[in-house]
């Protein structure tokens, strides 16, 4: 009787602990939550989005550094997706076992922990200087592919590692070629989960700031970027620079640009998540 | 009796392991061929040889001939993919596609060419008649296929095999995931389909094979031991072996 009093009251412990636990993850959450948006809400404003940035805290806006942020993630997302998902196919699908894919495997997953700013400095030295492509938005946007494209790919490897043998079989014993096979089981099963990963490695693209700065995004824009060769700023740099202004109203504003960064972020993991949820293929075991 | 596949002094490696020891046997045209033993007796390797499923494995290697129909399907000349189309295969697990009940029955068509809506539909319609699962689900077969039954997905894994029309179609213990009734009907089924088609089928259970197959292979440790009609097999087996595992003293 003792034993398992002992027992149950140990298992009450650990399920307090767990909860508590859970719980500061929360709190933090609500306490940031609570300081931006009681700074920032108020001037949130549509003038707010679709000014200029300005010495006078009333008239700043952030229209020139939502539009850089949006063409940042666009061109991100073309230039990181197919090579992300061809790379995931290719060590999946067509690749035999060898010391050489795995020497790659293994690369991959270390890339995928190589700081932010390195791939900055890389960025740099090949795009902007290399191959002359200046501090536009494209240098800016093939700088996060690479510093994305190592998570695409190990997300999308899981994913097409997730598809049952049985239905690949299946397809093959139909009398499809690889590609057929790729194409009608593999890639519509994968693909939900390949989508939530690649959405949310570009949701983490939206959040960088450190290698924009040294790949040289300006911190001060005074126009919008129509081409991918322009120059440009993105909302964290932009977020950052209000936050290191003297006057103390630069705060909020800085607090509304976070608001206007929260939202593209919690609506880009939002169409994540409903992609999931409605392509996601139950297979009865 | 015409033969329609010829295994001519077949070995079988995974590596240095020599799963398949010289096997030679005919398979004969529009009968029911079952291949018995122990586990680990090669029997499904051997299935698979016939179709060349093994290629997806790496390091096997494989001596000797197989002839489908004459032309020796390990040749270079031959396209393991149009292979598949004319030797197809039903798994021991259903595995339907999660596409609807009329896109699994179409894949194969679809993927090589055939997209006509009036040719898909008698397919869909005549396929699912000849398993027997037309009165079941004729008014879903716009619904996914996952939710049938076991049984009913085994089924329709058949008649996918069959829209493509093969001439042999391989079983790989077809059965063994599904409860008496259904293997019944599926029994049924074989019996059915042997007129239009070559069976070969690999059973875990010999009242199965004593049930349904007109010719039966008894396999052990990688060797074909003993090649009769089923009726020698099971009532004048030669081989001691054989006997011992018909009686259930081993296996």
């Amino acid at each position: 009787m003792d034993i398992t009093k002992r027992r149950k009251f140990k298992n009450r412990i650990f399920h307090v602990l767990t909860f508590l636990c859970t719980l500061f993850g929360v709190i933090i959450l609500s306490v940031l939550l609570f300081s931006i948006l009681s700074k920032g809400i108020k001037w949130l404003s549509l003038n707010f989005l679709t000014n200029f940035p300005s010495r006078f805290p009333k008239k700043a806006g952030i229209y020139p550094a939502l539009l850089g942020s949006l063409w940042l993630i666009f061109l991100t997302a073309i230039i990181s997706f197919p090579i992300g998902i061809g790379t995931a196919l290719y060590l999946e699908e067509y690749a035999k076992e060898s010391k050489f894919t795995d020497f790659i495997k293994l690369n991959i997953a270390n890339l995928a922990g190589v700081p932010a700013i390195i791939y900055g400095m890389l960025g740099l030295t090949i795009f902007v200087r290399l191959l002359g492509f200046g501090r536009s938005i494209i240098s800016g946007a093939l700088t996060m592919s690479l510093l994305i494209l190592p998570t695409i790919i190990i997300s999308s490897q899981e994913a097409l590692k997730s598809v049952p043998d049985s239905l690949k079989q299946a397809s093959y014993a139909l009398g499809t070629t690889k590609w057929q096979t790729i194409t009608g089981v593999v890639l519509p099963y994968a693909l939900p989960g390949i989508l939530t990963g690649t959405i949310l490695s570009i949701s983490r693209a939206l959040g960088e700031a450190a290698p924009l700065i040294v790949v040289g995004a300006l911190a001060y824009v005074s126009f919008i970027p129509k081409t991918p060769f322009d120059q440009f700023t993105v909302l964290p740099i932009q977020i950052f620079n209000w936050a290191s202004m003297p006057k103390k109203e630069f705060q909020n504003v800085a607090a509304a640009g976070i608001i206007v960064l929260l939202i593209i972020l919690l609506g880009i993991n939002s169409i994540a998540i409903i992609l999931r949820n409605k392509y996601q293929i139950r297979i009865k075991d | 009796m015409e033969n329609i596949i010829k295994i001519e002094n077949l070995n079988f490696y995974y590596g240095n392991f020599l799963a398949l020891k010289n096997i030679n046997m005919d398979i004969y045209k529009n009968k029911i061929t079952a291949f018995i033993g122990p586990s680990g007796c090669g029997k499904s390797t051997l299935l698979r040889t016939l179709n060349r499923m093994n290629d997806f494995i790496e390091n096997i290697k494989v001596e000797g001939n197989i002839y489908f129909k004459g032309q020796n399907i390990y040749s270079k000349e031959v396209d393991p993919v149009e292979l598949r189309r004319r030797i197809g295969m039903v798994f021991q697990k259903p595995n339907p596609f999660p596409k609807t009940i009329y896109e699994n029955i179409v894949y194969g068509l679809r993927k090589n060419g055939v997209n006509k809506k009036e040719i898909l539909d008698e397919v869909v319609e005549r396929t699912l008649k000849a398993v027997a699962l037309y009165d079941e689900v004729k008014d879903k077969i716009y619904k996914s296929a996952l939710e049938l039954s076991g049984g009913q997905q085994q089924r329709l894994c058949i008649a996918r095999a069959i829209a493509m029309q093969p001439e042999v179609v391989l079983m790989d213990e077809p059965t063994s995931a599904l409860d008496p009734i259904s293997t019944l009907k599926i029994e049924e089924l074989l019996l059915e389909l042997k007129k239009d088609y070559t069976i070969i089928i690999v059973t875990h259970s010999m009242q199965q094979a004593a049930r349904i197959s007109d010719w039966t292979a008894f396999f052990l440790n990688g060797e074909l031991i003993e090649y009769d009609t089923t009726e020698n097999i099971f009532e004048n087996p030669r081989d001691k072996r054989t006997e011992d595992y018909i009686t259930g003293r081993f296996g």
